[in-house]
């Protein structure tokens, strides 16, 4: 292919100029290609995830102290008081009702002394929701249990004992709890889980800072938070019902506001890509003017001529979008683990088109900014082109 | 009117005919007649010198003959067919089918090798109807390389390697290589010294006698008796 080759000595011929160009393409691709990539990975993620916590509704009270805001311990005025865990209770019916403290505080295990978050819930829902590594589940009012993390990192196990408090109240850990991952409801792979009485009594509190709702029936999810929501929110709102698809809509959003930045900063790079593809194509058909005139004279029609300055947009654009690609897949490998803690998601198709996608639309941005120069080309009077020195 | 190009060649009338063509240069600082009011024609098979001082037209007439450029008034017939009456592709077409041109500044693509500058007209008609494989491309090439007596070695080399005389016959090649009607030569041996230039000039009249219709453009004298036939040009028209 002449015409293609052509147009390829060229671009090395002004390597240096045509590597500029084509750094804006990398640059595009990579951010367009890797955003697709982790947003199909988080969908995809969350997706699974939402068939093995789908069945729980959380409640929070009307303070907006949502999934995503831990409780401060023991201070949050709004609470959820005993009266609406039973007004809750008798909403759900058979369904399990599960109410629970938050806060936390510091923590002396061994030598450290660390901030804590802490779990307050009666010892006999524990086994309900978490499960058991070591040890046993909490039966009395005294003792803990340790998230799996935490027990890891500050080297807690069965018998160790922790000073939870400024009043230096000694517990002994009872259990260590399976790590569990990122939850809806409550993440206590990092917390200490103690008793509503214990902590009701260290902290002086009465209401719950949520309520865990699991729902045995997953068709029944609307008709329970709708339940809920009729049985406490009569006049005003004073609990915010979620279930679990509803924290994910949340994430979603708010990946998808980070998505459209980073998207929006790979289609700026495309622009400022095209505009300096658009400026070396300019110099080259200046550059090349006479040349055009002798490939005219010998008998290239417009469209021939045309084509040859398309090639070597396409050559920019190709470079550009085989760099771009390739990154890519470094891009969204180091976005979607640190994001999402796990590139399972990163090597499917479905992912892996996205990195297609940016580079298509690299090379038809280089195609696009090429179409005016080669215009020009095209269309430039062969005789001048000709006289041209 | 005339339609179409008569295939064969051997229309009843002359190869190249002009009647009454003026070409007028529209410049700002007021507008230039390059040919005025010129009638000529040109039989198959001959060979003319076109002669005349610096500015008299030369060029401009030769690029008429080469449909780079159309008459601002007048009529030029191409195998009886008038030129006016075809568009921007069919003229191209027309130059890539049934002419070669040869420059001063012998004008190959600096980018390509020899062999790539003999082979882009060829590629360039490989769509068309009747138009050159992929292997007739590299025999017609390596034939008319053989023609013009380029060294074989040369064929990879790009133009900056060759010398003039070895330039302007890659030019010659280039231009011969679609088996063109006319060849249109500006000051072939414009840029080459004396016996290069005679070696190029003897190269055409070669091609003359095998069959090809020459319009060459020279100040010089010796260079004009190669020709069979001479006109002059003083400010566009026939002297
Ligand atoms: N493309 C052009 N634009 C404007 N003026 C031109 C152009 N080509 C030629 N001319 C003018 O037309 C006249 C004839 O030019 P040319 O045909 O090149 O003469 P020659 O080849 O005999 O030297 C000159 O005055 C030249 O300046
Ligand atoms: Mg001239």
């Amino acid at each position: 292919m002449i015409l293609f080759d052509y147009a390829r000595r060229n671009i090395r011929l002004h390597w240096f100029r045509s590597f500029l160009a084509v750094i804006g393409i990398v640059i595009g691709v990579v951010a367009i290609s890797s955003m697709g990539v982790l947003g199909n990975s988080l969908v995809l993620s969350i997706s699974d995830s939402l068939t093995t916590v789908g069945d729980t509704i959380v409640v929070y009270p009307q303070s907006g102290a949502g999934p995503m805001g831990g409780g401060g311990g023991g201070t949050t005025s709004f609470q959820i008081t005993q009266r609406q865990v039973d007004q809750i209770t008798r909403a759900v019916g058979t369904n399990l009702v599960i109410p629970v403290h938050t806060g936390a505080d510091r923590v002396i295990m061994g030598k450290e002394n660390q901030a804590v978050s802490l779990y307050g819930m009666d010892p006999a829902d524990i086994p309900e929701i978490l499960e058991l590594e070591d040890g046993i589940f909490l039966r009395s009012t005294t003792g803990a249990m340790a998230g799996k993390r935490l027990a890891e990192e500050f080297d807690l196990n069965v018998g160790s004992t922790v000073v939870i408090g400024e009043d230096g109240e000694r517990v002994r850990i009872v259990g260590i709890l399976k790590e569990r991952g990122i939850g809806f409801d409550i993440n206590p792979d990092y917390a200490l889980v103690v008793s509503d009485r214990w902590f009701e009594s260290t902290y002086g509190e009465e209401g719950y800072n949520m309520v865990v709702v699991k729902v045995e029936d997953l068709e029944e999810i609307d008709a329970v938070k709708t339940a809920i929501e009729d049985a406490l929110n009569r006049r005003t709102d004073v609990v915010t019902v979620l279930d679990t698809r509803a924290i994910l809509q949340t994430i979603l959003d708010a990946f998808n506001n980070i998505s459209t930045f980073t998207t929006a900063i790979g289609g700026i790079s495309l622009i400022v890509a095209g505009v300096s593809i658009l400026n070396v194509m300019m110099m080259s058909v200046t550059e090349r003017t006479r040349e055009i005139g002798i490939i005219r004279s010998i008998g290239a029609k417009r469209r021939e001529v045309m084509r040859i300055f398309l090639y070597e947009a396409l050559v920019l654009g190709l470079i550009g979008a085989g760099i771009g690609g390739v990154l890519s897949f470094g891009g969204a490998f180091l976005a979607v683990s640190v994001m999402l803690q796990s590139t399972t998601y990163l090597f499917v198709p479905s992912s892996l088109v996205y990195i297609l996608y940016g580079m298509l639309f690299g090379i038809g941005t280089s195609l696009l900014s090429g179409l005016y120069p080669a215009w020009r080309a095209a269309n430039l009077n062969p005789i001048e082109a000709l006289r041209h020195d | 009117m005339e339609k179409g190009v008569n295939p064969s060649g051997k229309s009843g009338g002359p190869l190249i005919r002009l009647a009454d063509v003026t070409k007028v240069y529209p410049l700002p600082a007021g507008d230039v007649t390059a040919i005025d009011h010129l009638s000529l024609e040109v039989e198959h098979g001959d060979f003319v010198a076109v002669m005349g001082v610096s500015g008299s037209g030369k060029s401009t007439l030769l690029n008429l003959i080469g449909c780079l450029d159309v008459p601002t008034s007048g009529d030029l017939f191409l195998n009886g067919v008038n030129i006016r009456n075809l568009a921007d592709d069919p003229l191209t077409e027309l130059r890539r089918d049934t002419i070669g041109f040869v420059f001063q500044q012998f004008n190959l693509i600096p980018l390509l090798t020899a062999y790539e500058n003999v082979e882009f007209p060829l590629i360039l008609s490989q769509g068309r109807d009747g138009g050159p494989g992929p292997g007739e491309i590299a025999n017609r090439c390596r034939a008319v390389l053989s023609s013009v007596g380029l060294d074989e070695s040369l064929a990879t080399h790009t133009p900056s390697e060759l010398s003039g005389g070895q330039q302007q016959r890659v030019a010659i090649a280039r231009a011969l290589v679609n088996d063109p009607d006319i060849l249109l030569c500006d000051e072939p041996t414009g840029n080459l010294d004396t016996r290069t230039g005679t070696t190029i000039m003897e190269l055409l009249a070669e091609m003359n006698r095998a069959g090809k219709t020459i319009i060459m453009v020279t100040h010089d004298q010796r260079v004009a008796g190669y020709a069979r036939r001479r006109i002059e040009l003083v400010d566009g028209r026939l002297a």
